[in-house]
C-alpha cells in the first residue's frame, strides 16, 4: 500500500514546474486555436483534460515502487518490439506513415511507448553491468544491438523523429554510464560513413526533403522551407516583448502550420516575445536540472539510470522542438512537451514525471 | 573489494551528472542565443517581413471529370462560369463595398453580407464567394470598376452541362455549392465553403473521382493589395471521368417510353450486372441545380403528385404483385409441394378459415398448372402453394435472391426493401404471424416490397438461372489523359439454391406469359426475339371497385419484368408505372420499346458521336416507324389483356 511517508516526500518543485509548463501551454493552445474551425469540444478544453488525465496516472506510477520496473523490463522491451513488428504488418495508414495499432477500444502508438521501454531496458541493462573506466567497444555493442532494432523498426514506418529520439535517448544513458575515449572515437569513425550509407539509401524522399528544405529554405517556398520561414517570421517579428495574447499576425492569420501542436512555441514566441521565451526556458532548465539533481540524489544505480533516462527524454524533446521551430533543426514533427496540443504527448510526458516523482520520493528508503 | 566498486561507480556517475548538467545549461544557451538573434537583433527585420506576409491564395478549381455512356458518348461535361469573390483583408469597408456592388449588379445586397460573415473565421486572405453564377456583362462591369472595389475577385470556374438535357437525371444527378453539414463529413476536410460538390447521383457517389486535385497560386502581394509576385503555383489537376454502362440510346427510348407518366425503370445485362438503362420518371433539369433554382420551377417540382424529385429506381419501395410470383414458384418447386405438373383449380376464390381470398378472376380460370398459372397470372394457385409452404419457406427463397437488402449498386441511399417473416412480424409489430397473412405475401402483396434494381436483378437472376451479378452503373474510370484506372469487373453476389429444372419450369411460365394466346403480357412481344416476362400489379389501397372513378393517387402500381431473348438471355427489364393500373397494358410495353431499343442498338452498332443527340423530332418518326410491327403484333391479343 501506499506509505504515508511518500506523501509527504512528493516531490513539489518537479509536479510545480511541469504543471506550470502545461498552464502556459494551455493558455498558449488558446491562442493558436482562435482562428480555427472547430466542431466539438474546444482544443484547449480537451487539453486540459489531458492535463488532469496525466497528472493522475503520473501519482499512479508513484504509488508502485519503480525497483518492481526492474524484473519486467526485458519482457517490457520483447513486448514492444513485437507491438512495433504488428503495427509494421497490420497497424494503421495515416498521414503516409503507419504509426497507429487499432485495438478495438483504443489505440496505441508503440513508438510513443518505446521512448519510456527503452529507458527501462538501459537501465536494467547497466545496473547488472560493471565497468571500470567507462565502457569498451566490445561492451557497448550489445546495448547498441537492444537500441537498433527498435529503432529500424520506428524508421521503417517512417518515423523518423521518434526513432531519433529513441536514439538520443539510448546514447544519453550510455553517456552517463560512461565510455573510453578508444570507444567515442571508434563510434565516430563508423557512424560517419554509416550516415553517408543512409542518405544514399535508407532516407524516405520525404525526410531527405526535409533536411535539404532545412539547409537551404528558399528550396521550396510551399513546401516543408515554408513552413521554417514563416516559422522564423512569427518568433522574430515576436520581438522583446512580443506582440501580446492573441494579437500575433503569423498565428492568426494561420501562416503558421500545426501552430497548436508541434508549431505551438512559435505561436508563444511571437506573442510573449523574447521575454517569454526566456520565462518558459528557465522553467524548462529548471525543470531538467531537477531531473538530474533527482538522479544524482538517488542512491542506487537502476533509479539513476532511471532518471537520466527520463531527464533526457525531455531534455531532448525540447531541444529539438525549439530547435526545428526557430530553424535550427530540420522539421521533425516532435512535440514539446506539456506545451503541445496532444494527448499521447502529454501522456508519455506524465509517465515520465511519474517514474522521477517515484525515484525522488524513496531515495531515503534505499 | 565489490563494495568498494561500487561506491566508486556512485561517485563517479554523480560526478558524470555534473557533467551532464553542464551540457544541459550550454544547449538552452546556445537556443537563447538563438532567440536573441531572432528576436533582438533581427527583430525589426522580421517584423517588417510579417507586416508585409500578405501571402494570397488564389485558388484554381479543377476542371470536374465528364460522365460518358457506355458508347463513349458524353452525358455531362463542363463550360465556364464566374463567381464573385472577396479577399477579406483587402476589403476593409465591408458595408460600402456590399452596397456598391449590390447598387452596380442588383445581386441581392443581404444574401451577399450572409455568405461574408458566415466565413470570417477562416485566413484572411482567402477568398469568400459572394455570388456564384454571375453573367458576362457583370463580371465586365466589376473589371470596369475594378478601382472602386479593393478586394473584390472575378473566379472562373467551370460548371457542369448536360448535354443532353433531362437525360438520366436522376442517375447523374446535379452538383452544387458544399453545405455546411456537407463540410464536416469524413473525407470532405480538403473542401471550401464555395467549392462545388456532387449532390445527388453519380456526382456524388463518384465525387472523388470526378472532382480532381484544386490547385492554386499562392501570390506575395503590397499593402494595397497590389500583386508583387507568384511565390508558387500549383495547377490543378483535371478530375477522372467516368463510363456508365448506361446505354444513352436505351436510356433515351425508356425516357420517351414513360411519356408524361411516373414510374421507373431498369434494364440489367444478365451476364454482367451491368445497368444498361436507369429510368425514374418524370425527370428533372440537373443543370437548375448548381446555380439559384427559379423560386416557381422548384414550387412546380414539389407539387407535382409524380414527385419528380425522387429517384424512384433507387429508393421506390414498391410491392412487386404477381411478379413475385416467380419467386413463390421457385420455393414450391425446390420443396418439391409442387412439380411442374401439378395443378389446382380455381374457382375464382379461395377460402381460408373464415377469410375468402379473391382471384382477380372471379371467373375462376378453372384447371390451373404452373405454366398456366403464370401465364394468366392465376391468384389461387398461389395461395394455395404458400399456404403450404408458409411464410418463412417463401423469405427464404427471397433471401436465396439477396432480396430484403441493397444490392450494393454504386448511389447512395439504395433501399433495402422488405420481405416479411414471422420474426419480422413479432419485432416490428409484437404480434405473431398469422397464417392468413402468408396469402398476400405469396402473391407478391401485403408487406412485400422490393425496389426496381430488386426486381431488375430479380428476373436477370430468372433468365440466368440462378447468378445474383451485383447491378453496377460504373463501367469504367478514365484519367484525363484516356487511360484508364479502374474497370468494374462483373461481381458474382451469389448463386440461389434453385435446381435449374426449377428455373426452366418457371422460365417456361414466363414464356408463355408473352407469346402465348392468354397472357398477360403480350404487349412486350417482339417480332424478331422471343422474350419472357410477367406483368404485376401492386394494390395502393385495400378494395377499390369502380376502377373508371378512382383518383390518380389511389389507382394501382402497374408492374412489368422481363427478359430476352428467351433462349439465350442478354438483357433483364424491370418496369413500374406508378398508378398505372395494370402491368400489361401500361408497363409491358414500356418493357417492349426497351428490349427493342437494345435489339436496335445491337444490329447497328452506334459510334461515339460526341453526344445522345436530343433533337427529338428527326428520330421521333424513324421510331416509330421502327416499333410499328411490334404494335401491330400486339393489338392483336391487345384486347385480352388483363392481370
Amino acid at each position: 500500500m501506499i506509505d504515508r511517508r511518500l506523501i509527504l516526500n512528493i516531490d513539489w518543485v518537479l509536479l510545480g514546474l511541469a504543471v506550470a509548463v502545461c498552464l502556459l501551454g494551455i493558455l498558449n493552445i488558446y491562442s493558436a486555436t482562435t482562428p480555427y474551425k472547430v466542431v466539438g469540444m474546444a482544443y484547449y478544453t480537451k487539453q486540459c483534460y489531458w492535463m488532469l488525465a496525466g497528472i493522475t496516472i503520473s501519482l499512479v506510477i508513484c504509488s508502485l515502487d519503480y525497483h518492481v520496473l526492474e524484473n519486467f523490463s526485458y519482457w517490457l522491451y520483447g513486448f514492444l518490439v513485437l507491438l512495433l513488428l504488428a503495427v509494421l504488418v497490420i497497424g494503421k495508414r495515416s498521414m503516409g506513415a503507419t504509426r497507429w495499432l487499432h485495438l478495438g477500444f483504443f489505440n496505441i502508438q508503440p513508438s510513443e511507448l518505446m521512448k519510456l521501454v527503452i529507458i527501462v531496458t538501459f537501465a536494467r541493462f547497466f545496473n547488472n553491468f560493471q565497468s571500470v573506466g567507462g565502457l569498451t567497444v566490445k561492451e557497448v555493442l550489445l546495448p547498441l544491438t537492444l537500441l537498433f532494432l527498435p529503432a529500424a523498426l520506428i524508421m521503417k514506418q517512417p518515423d523518423l523523429g521518434t526513432a531519433a529520439l529513441v536514439i538520443f535517448i539510448a546514447l544519453s544513458m550510455i553517456l552517463y554510464v560512461g565510455l573510453r575515449w578508444s570507444t567515442i572515437l571508434t563510434f565516430i569513425g563508423v557512424t560517419i560513413p554509416m550516415a553517408f550509407i543512409s542518405w544514399s539509401y535508407l532516407l524516405r524522399p520525404y525526410q531527405k526533403n526535409r533536411v535539404l528544405d532545412f539547409l537551404d529554405p528558399e528550396r521550396s517556398k510551399l513546401g516543408s522551407g515554408y513552413h521554417i520561414i514563416q516559422s522564423k517570421i512569427a518568433v522574430g517579428s515576436g520581438g522583446f516583448w512580443g506582440k501580446g495574447f492573441i494579437k500575433g499576425t503569423q498565428s492568426q492569420l494561420r501562416f503558421l502550420p500545426e501552430q497548436h501542436t508541434d508549431f505551438a512555441f512559435s505561436v508563444f514566441a511571437e506573442e510573449w516575445g523574447f521575454v517569454g521565451c526566456l520565462f518558459l526556458i528557465i522553467l524548462y532548465i529548471s525543470l531538467v536540472l531537477w531531473g538530474l539533481n533527482i538522479a544524482r540524489r538517488c542512491n542506487d544505480r537502476f533509479g539513476g539510470l532511471l532518471a537520466v533516462g527520463v531527464t533526457a527524454m525531455l531534455f531532448w524533446h525540447i531541444v529539438i522542438n525549439m530547435g526545428m521551430v526557430t530553424g535550427l533543426f530540420p522539421v521533425v514533427g516532435v512535440p514539446l512537451p506539456f506545451f503541445s496540443y496532444g494527448g499521447t504527448s502529454m501522456i508519455t510526458s506524465m509517465v515520465g514525471i511519474g517514474l522521477l516523482q517515484n525515484i525522488s520520493m524513496r531515495r531515503f528508503m534505499f | 573489494m565489490k563494495e568498494r566498486r561500487f561506491v566508486r561507480e556512485l561517485v563517479e556517475s554523480k560526478h558524470r551528472i555534473l557533467m551532464l548538467s553542464f551540457v544541459v545549461g550550454f544547449v538552452f544557451l546556445l537556443l537563447l542565443i538563438r532567440l536573441w538573434h531572432l528576436q533582438i537583433l533581427n527583430a525589426d527585420d522580421y517584423q517588417a517581413m510579417s507586416e508585409n506576409n500578405r501571402l494570397r491564395f488564389v485558388p484554381v478549381a479543377a476542371s470536374r471529370g465528364t460522365i460518358m455512356d457506355r458508347t463513349g458518348a458524353i452525358l455531362v461535361s463542363n463550360r465556364p462560369s464566374f463567381s464573385l469573390a472577396v479577399i477579406p483583408q483587402e476589403a476593409k469597408d465591408r458595408e460600402a463595398i456590399l452596397t456598391l456592388l449590390s447598387g452596380l449588379l442588383g445581386l441581392d445586397r443581404a444574401d451577399m453580407a450572409e455568405r461574408w460573415e458566415k466565413n470570417e473565421g477562416r485566413a484572411k486572405y482567402y477568398p469568400i464567394v459572394l455570388a456564384s453564377n454571375i453573367t458576362r456583362d457583370q463580371v465586365e462591369i466589376i473589371e470596369e470598376n475594378h478601382f472602386r472595389l479593393p478586394g473584390i475577385e472575378v473566379e472562373m470556374k467551370p460548371v457542369r452541362e448536360y448535354t443532353s438535357h433531362q437525360l438520366a437525371a436522376h442517375l447523374l444527378g446535379y452538383i452544387g455549392e458544399i453545405s455546411e453539414k456537407e463540410m464536416v463529413l469524413p473525407g470532405f476536410d480538403e473542401y471550401n465553403p464555395g467549392d462545388y460538390i456532387g449532390k445527388n447521383g453519380i456526382e456524388r457517389a463518384l465525387e472523388k473521382e470526378l472532382h480532381g486535385n484544386d490547385g492554386g497560386r499562392q501570390l506575395e502581394v503590397d499593402a494595397r493589395g497590389r500583386v508583387l509576385r507568384t511565390v508558387s503555383e500549383s495547377f490543378p489537376t483535371v478530375g477522372n471521368s467516368v463510363v456508365l454502362t448506361i446505354d444513352g440510346a436505351i436510356q433515351k427510348q425508356a425516357e420517351k417510353a414513360f411519356g408524361e407518366q411516373a414510374g421507373a425503370a431498369v434494364a440489367m445485362d444478365v451476364r454482367t450486372g451491368e445497368i444498361l438503362a436507369f429510368v425514374s420518371n418524370p425527370g428533372f433539369d440537373p443543370s437548375l441545380f448548381s446555380g439559384k433554382l427559379p423560386a416557381d420551377i422548384w414550387k412546380g417540382y414539389l407539387e407535382d403528385k409524380r414527385h419528380p424529385l425522387e429517384n424512384k429506381a433507387l429508393s421506390g419501395q414498391y410491392p412487386p404483385g404477381s411478379t413475385y410470383k416467380m419467386i413463390t414458384a421457385l420455393a414450391g418447386l425446390q420443396d418439391n409441394t409442387i412439380n411442374e405438373s401439378s395443378t389446382v383449380n380455381c374457382t375464382g376464390s379461395y377460402d381460408l378459415g373464415s377469410s375468402t381470398f379473391k382471384c382477380w378472376n372471379k371467373k375462376g380460370h378453372g384447371s390451373t398448372n404452373l405454366r398456366k398459372s403464370l401465364r394468366e397470372s392465376c391468384d389461387v394457385f398461389y395461395y394455395q402453394l404458400g399456404e403450404k409452404l408458409g411464410v418463412d419457406k417463401l423469405a427464404a427463397a427471397a433471401r436465396s435472391f439477396r432480396l430484403g437488402a441493397p444490392l450494393g449498386v454504386e448511389l447512395l441511399n439504395e433501399r433495402s426493401g422488405l420481405i416479411p417473416t414471422a420474426e419480422w412480424k413479432l419485432k416490428r409489430f409484437g404480434k405473431r404471424w398469422y397464417h392468413g397473412e402468408t396469402l398476400p405475401v405469396s402473391i407478391g402483396q401485403g408487406a412485400v416490397l422490393l425496389t426496381p434494381i430488386q426486381l431488375a436483378s430479380m428476373i436477370s437472376t430468372v433468365a440466368n438461372e440462378g447468378t445474383i451479378y451485383r447491378p453496377h452503373l460504373v463501367k469504367k474510370i478514365v484519367d484525363a489523359d484516356g487511360k484508364t484506372i479502374k474497370e468494374t469487373a462483373p461481381e458474382i453476389l451469389g448463386i440461389t439454391s434453385f435446381s435449374k429444372e426449377s428455373y426452366r419450369a418457371v422460365k417456361q411460365g414466363l414464356f408463355a406469359v408473352v407469346n402465348e394466346p392468354g397472357g398477360t403480357g403480350a404487349a412486350a412481344r417482339q417480332y424478331d426475339v422471343k422474350v419472357a416476362g410477367k406483368t404485376g400489379t401492386s394494390q395502393v389501397v385495400k378494395l377499390h371497385d369502380s376502377k373508371m372513378g378512382t383518383p390518380y393517387q389511389y389507382r394501382d402500381h402497374a408492374l412489368f419484368v422481363a427478359f430476352a431473348p428467351f433462349d439465350d438471355p442478354e438483357i433483364a427489364v424491370a418496369v413500374i408505372v406508378e398508378h398505372g393500373e395494370h402491368g400489361g397494358t401500361s408497363a409491358a410495353p414500356i418493357a417492349g420499346r426497351i428490349i427493342r431499343a437494345y435489339l436496335d442498338g445491337k444490329k447497328a452498332p452506334r459510334k461515339n458521336m460526341g453526344g445522345i443527340s436530343s433533337d427529338d423530332d428527326d428520330d421521333e418518326n424513324s421510331d416509330d416507324e421502327k416499333e410499328s410491327p411490334t404494335m401491330k403484333k400486339n393489338a392483336v391479343d391487345g384486347a385480352a389483356i388483363h392481370d
